[in-house]
């Protein structure tokens, strides 16, 4: 096994315990498309949590570029190919209910028929994409 | 049962921002370990072609094998979360074509740039400027689909 597979299966798994730790305390399926479309207009009265879930992803990031900033690797596409992907995402991700965590990791582990249409739907475009686009 | 309850205290209050925060974190320390934030290693991923890296396909297999097992502990063990009356859990279980639609839009969106949501804040807040760009287009594209919605 190689080392990136040993880093993803772990840091999949500290993803995993994260999720566990938001259901835990807060009762809530840790969907970052979710958490973060909630704190947009229309507001929600539960900002709370929500704000503070994504400064402390938001802090995994800065600890990131003092410790190791290649882990947050440069974009492989042009910033106009990037800003479109950014829209088709978010816009994506609020339409569909969910992204790789809420739908991909949580729904998922709940076994929800929705979920798994949304992640084989995902997945199938996104490859489909990839390849078009090509890898470079 | 174990006890619950919901909390009014200040104490309480704080406990349960920092403890959101704690998974915010740990949520985000998971991404860049596995790779999630190198757009490069994730188009890796989808393309199948070639030097195909089938390695981020553990990270979904990772925190399902840890989500899975004490999700259903969690549920099975408590009525209500520690900071909250009760669980927030989706309960639609129809298939409709706003969720084939939304998927594939941001299957395509993935797969173009190599970012997801977690991913993309992570970078942003690391400096990256594809990771700021990512963001910024976003949430644009957040707030276009709840007004659209909305319309």
């Amino acid at each position: 096994m190689s080392s990136s597979w040993i880093f993803a299966l772990g840091g999949g798994a500290l993803i995993g315990a994260a999720a566990v730790l938001l259901l835990l305390t807060h009762g809530r399926i840790a969907g970052i498309s979710g958490v973060i479309g909630s704190l947009l207009p229309p507001l929600p009265s539960d900002r709370g949590w929500r704000l503070a879930f994504v400064a402390g992803l938001a802090l995994a990031g800065l600890g990131t570029a003092l410790i190791a900033p290649s882990a947050i690797g440069a974009s492989v596409r042009s910033s106009t190919a990037v800003v479109i992907a950014g829209l088709l995402v978010g816009f994506g991700t609020r339409l569909g209910g969910g992204c790789t965590s809420g739908h991909g990791v949580c729904g998922l582990s709940r076994l929800s028929a929705r979920s798994l249409v949304a992640v084989a739907i995902f997945m199938t475009t996104g490859a489909a994409t990839a390849m078009i686009a090509g890898a470079s | 049962m174990s006890t619950s309850f919901v909390c009014g205290g200040l104490r309480c209050r704080v406990m349960s921002i920092v403890l959101a925060g704690l998974a915010g974190t740990a949520f985000g320390v998971g991404l860049v370990l596995s790779g999630m934030t190198t757009p490069a290693k994730v188009i890796g991923f989808l393309d199948l072609r070639g030097a195909w890296d089938p390695s981020l396909g553990l990270v979904m297999a990772g925190a399902i094998a840890v989500y899975a097992p004490l999700s259903r502990v969690i549920r099975r063990a408590r009525r209500q979360p520690w900071f909250d009356g009760t669980f927030h859990l989706p309960t639609r279980r129809d298939l409709d074509g706003k969720l084939a639609v939304g998927a594939a839009i941001f299957g395509i969106g993935w797969g173009l740039g190599g970012l997801c949501p977690g991913p993309g804040v992570v970078a942003a807040a690391a400096g990256s400027e594809t990771g700021l760009l990512f963001v910024a287009a976003m949430l644009v594209g957040m707030l276009a689909q709840h007004g659209w919605v909305r319309r």
